[in-house]
């Protein structure tokens, strides 16, 4: 009865901020169901308003001749238990049911909205209690409130719904609350508070317009619940029996089902059709919201297509060919342990259509091999890698192309082949270490766990065997590590064991994903040295991901140049750094910090020659 | 841990304390005149002044509330208006009754919303589609409209259940079913609906966690990842629903268990609101109360046990 109240989801609320009513109302109006909804609420509301104008009975008219009475001879819907017209009944208890209705939803959102909004910007002791307060309205099931106010307050069904807004009100404030702190916190809302903007301006023009949508969507279905509540009131028989609602047609219909069945059916379907359609409008009103953050999403990448489709047009032959050619042509002969052949990575788009983002690159890594991968963000290497193991997030897939692995072609391998091979033979060092532990795991298990699977050990043997690899990647503590839980350890000491991880079941080839990015500078010269050590310890080939030259100079063997989804320039890294060819890795080169062009210090210009103004 | 506990704990007693104090506060700060209600128009003024000191309503209000309270705590919540019976051994003759049906109702309703949840997030397309239709129907539509649509098709068309009657499990389990089969599918479906709504949306917010692609990579199969990883850390925010759908079950069980005439505390707070019987209310009121804050009390509890960082700090 008291259902939890609907409420749009964080990342709704966020892309809210980008969004202009103007096209949520569109986006609402082209989503059928919604719009059918809206629809048909807005013809109950419309005649329940002008039931005088549809029906001539009075709706506590009653006939004699009417008891029971089926469908025909002037009543629409037929006669009650107590001769009075159904119809018109259904439409004048419509007035009270919606009036009562509007009534709690307009004191849940002026109390709750209010008090939230202030809570949520100005904080403080208000905060402490106004939360208090929302948490003890929340303590108790609505019905029973209602119940106890009855019991004192009698039968009014305004006081009930005055009483239920109340209620409500917390649900309100905790939705405005937190979408007000949410919005306080952000940096557009700092710049205008730096700018000068006074409290009230800030409010109405940045906060308010966050807090709208997901406002409609709580409304909505606050109504809903109201009108549940209020009807469940009348149908226990506790309501006001001196108006008609929907609610006391359904006791009375419930006392008479096996007489007059169908007396129940109208203010049944009446009742049910409402809370619907208001459910289904917050539902529309949410997708439209997810849509028009998600349309976003899609133009980006759409327009991030289009320059690279220009590229391929302009250079993709050129590049191409040679790339593969010095592929072969530089090093020795001996068959790759991976080769990535014409490899186009694509993603299926909402429309049906597919937005490529790897357009045919090829790759080669031999055993005991650093091939680095590198490019600008949005360049595709990412992808390449995760399209390696077919770890594509959801929608992307491998649409062309093979990546070949000991005479396999990875890209046509069920996902259950896939699953026996990932970590044993081909294993993944992610780049943000903190977010790729399992925060319920300790460290220790997510450890032991790939190694009893892939190498069948007991569970003393996988301890043993992870604590020696925790020591490898350097720990000094490795057992209160390995007894430790993801939010205990530093981000260096993190990453250490997802190498330890990646490393645990002895794979041929690692695949490192910006290994170094998220790390502190000190940090990050320890885990590529690691690297590299453990790297011709077992003689592993590794592809590095980076954009980062210092890393390819300190650690990689050979390079890969990617932009746009396509491979640019490769070659030995001792031949890249001396004589690359291709303008854009110029360019990459170009924005190396080198002695050379470190710029002057700032000189004020009334300040003697000589002088350096330190900043 | 204890000490987080023990601040929940107190925390809860707090809000037991000022919700007593605010609904002995409404409930006895009528302008009416209790006694005259009670005895009716025709009774003489000494008669009514009598009925008022004999109910203690001739003292001032904070008067009254402090021995209500101090009998609360020994667990003496006065006595009913009407036939005088104490209304400690009344609610807990009703208790049982009440907790067994919602107690019955979010077990069996975990259970499907978790595998409908799951499901949904996992399989997608038309499953998908079909799971998230039901869901948004069975939460919105009122449950006791679910349940008159259940009386008249399985009690009424198909005649498999009586519409009404309570039979005590003591007396016959199977008799205990048949009777509570009817207002149990009633108050789980929408608790469902609502459920596997959030366990659906949680379990996709967690397969699209980064720790879930490195899992994967480390040729964890998707079962494994699924049941083992993905579940585990969707379980908080899912729990979370529970116990806000575990109060809405309590609401429901009032309708439903007066359309089923079943003995609980909901009809028993139906009836005692029409009389007017002002302890017998205090009393449901409070204990419903006290229910809640302990199951809320108890989700802390699990939820720090699932999630280590509540625990170990």
């Amino acid at each position: 009865m008291t259902a939890p109240v609907l409420t749009p989801a964080p990342g709704a609320v966020d892309a809210a901020a980008n969004n202009h009513s103007a096209s949520l109302a569109r986006r609402f109006a082209k989503d059928p169901i919604g719009m059918a909804a809206l629809i048909f609420l807005s013809i109950v509301v419309l005649a329940c308003a002008f039931a005088p104008l549809l029906t001539t009975n009075a709706p506590d008219k009653a006939v004699l001749g009417n008891i029971l009475a089926d469908p025909g001879n002037g009543l629409l819907l037929g006669g009650d238990s107590a001769g009075r017209d159904v119809f018109s009944r259904l439409l004048y208890g419509g007035q009270f049911s919606l009036l009562g209705a509007l009534l709690a939803l307009s004191i849940a959102v002026v109390l709750g909205g209010v008090s939230g909004l202030v809570a949520g910007y100005f904080g403080k002791w208000f905060d402490t209690l106004s939360s208090a307060a929302a948490a003890i309205l929340m303590a108790l099931p609505g019905m029973v409130v209602l119940l106890a106010a009855r019991s004192v307050l009698g039968s009014s069904a305004w006081w009930a719904m005055s009483i239920f807004g109340v209620l409500l009100s917390a649900s309100v404030f905790r939705l405005v609350r937190q979408t007000v702190q949410n919005v306080r916190n952000e940096l557009y809302v700092d710049a205008a508070r730096v700018a000068g903007l006074s409290d009230a301006r800030i409010i109405f023009r940045h906060v308010l317009r966050v807090v709208r949508a997901p406002f409609i969507i709580q409304a909505a279905s606050i109504g809903s619940v109201a009108i549940a509540i209020q009807a469940g009131l009348e149908f226990l028989g506790l309501g006001d029996m001196t108006i008609p609602t929907w609610g006391s047609m359904l006791n009375d219909g419930f006392a008479r089902i096996y007489q007059q069945p169908l007396l129940v059916i109208w203010p049944a379907l009446m009742i049910a059709l409402v809370c619907l359609s208001l459910t289904l409008i917050a539902n529309s009103v949410r997708d439209a919201l997810e849509n028009t953050g998600s349309r976003h999403r899609t133009r980006r990448t759409r327009t991030g297509r289009g320059a690279a489709a220009k590229t391929t047009t302009h250079s993709s032959n050129p590049t191409v060919a040679p790339a593969a050619a010095q592929n072969t042509g530089t090093h020795n002969s001996e068959t790759p342990l991976l080769s990535v052949r014409n490899l186009h990575v694509g993603y299926h788009q909402a429309d049906g259509s597919t937005t490529h983002i790897v357009h045919g690159i090829n790759l080669d890594v031999h055993a005991g091999e650093v091939l680095g991968l590198i490019g600008e963000s949005g360049s595709g290497k990412t992808q390449t890698a995760f399209s390696i193991m077919r770890l594509l997030p959801a929608g992307g897939a491998i649409t062309d192309g093979q990546v070949l692995w000991g005479g396999r072609n990875l890209a046509e391998l069920s996902e259950r082949e896939l699953t026996a091979l990932r970590g044993k033979e081909i294993a993944y060092i992610p780049q943000e270490p903190m977010s790729n532990l399992d925060p319920s795991f300790t460290i220790g298990s997510q450890l032991v766990e790939p190694m009893r699977l892939h190498l069948g050990l007991n569970k003393a043997d996988a301890k043993t065997r992870a604590l020696d690899l925790l020591t490898r990647v350097g720990i000094v503590n490795p057992e209160r590590v390995y007894s430790s839980y993801p939010h205990q350890v530093s981000g260096g000491m993190a990453q250490r064991v997802l190498i330890a991880g990646a490393i645990s079941c002895n794979p041929r080839l690692l695949i490192a994903d910006e290994p170094t990015t998220a790390l502190d500078v000190t940090v990050q010269a320890e885990i590529l040295d690691l690297l590299r050590s453990i790297q011709q310890e077992h003689g592993m080939g590794v592809i590095m991901v980076t954009h980062n030259f210092g890393v390819v100079a300190d650690i990689c063997d050979r390079v890969a140049v990617m932009r746009n989804g396509e491979i640019v320039e490769t070659g030995p890294a001792s031949t890249i750094f001396s004589e690359h060819t291709h303008p854009y890795t110029t360019q990459l080169f170009d924005a190396i910090l080198t002695p050379d062009n470190i710029r002057e210090p700032y000189r004020a210009p009334n300040t003697m020659k000589g002088e350096v103004t330190t900043p | 841990m204890p000490a987080f506990l023990i601040r929940r704990l107190l925390t809860g007693l707090a809000m037991l304390l000022i919700i007593s104090a605010l609904a002995y506060l409404l409930l006895y700060l009528t302008g009416s005149d209790i006694a005259r209600n009670l005895l009716g128009d025709n009774a003489s003024q000494e008669a009514v002044d009598l009925r008022a000191a004999e109910l203690g309503l001739d003292q001032p209000l904070h008067t009254r509330y402090l021995s209500w309270l101090g009998g609360a705590i020994t667990g003496n919540l006065g006595r009913s208006w009407f036939g005088g019976s104490d209304v400690t051994s009344l609610l807990m003759s009703r208790l049982g009754v009440t907790l067994t049906l919602v107690v019955t109702s979010t077990v069996i309703s975990a259970i499907i919303a978790i595998a409908l949840g799951v499901w949904a997030a996992v399989r997608g397309g038309w499953i998908d589609k079909t799971i998230q239709v039901f869901s948004l129907t069975g939460a919105a539509i009122p449950n006791y409209l679910i349940a008159l649509g259940l009386v008249a098709l399985f009690a009424i068309n198909l005649a498999w259940f009586a519409p009404t009657g309570y039979t005590q499990p003591g007396a016959s389990l199977g008799g205990w079913i048949a009777s509570v089969t009817l207002p149990v599918a009633a108050l789980t479906i929408g608790c469902i609906a609502g459920t596997a709504q959030q366990v659906r949306s949680s379990m996709l917010d967690v397969m699209r966690q980064d720790y879930i692609r490195t899992l994967r990579s480390r040729g964890l199969g998707p079962g494994r990842i699924i049941y083992r990883h993905a579940l585990r850390n969707a379980a908080g925010p899912g729990l979370s629903v529970l116990g806000l759908q575990f109060v809405g079950l309590l609401g429901g069980a009032v309708v439903i268990e007066q359309m089923f005439a079943i003995p609980g505390l909901g009809s028993l707070s139906v009836s005692s609101t029409t009389q007017g019987d002002i302890p017998v209310v205090m009393g449901v009121v409070i204990l419903i109360a006290a229910i809640v804050i302990t199951v809320n009390l108890l989700i802390d509890i699990a939820q720090g046990i699932l999630n280590p960082k509540v625990r170990l700090s």
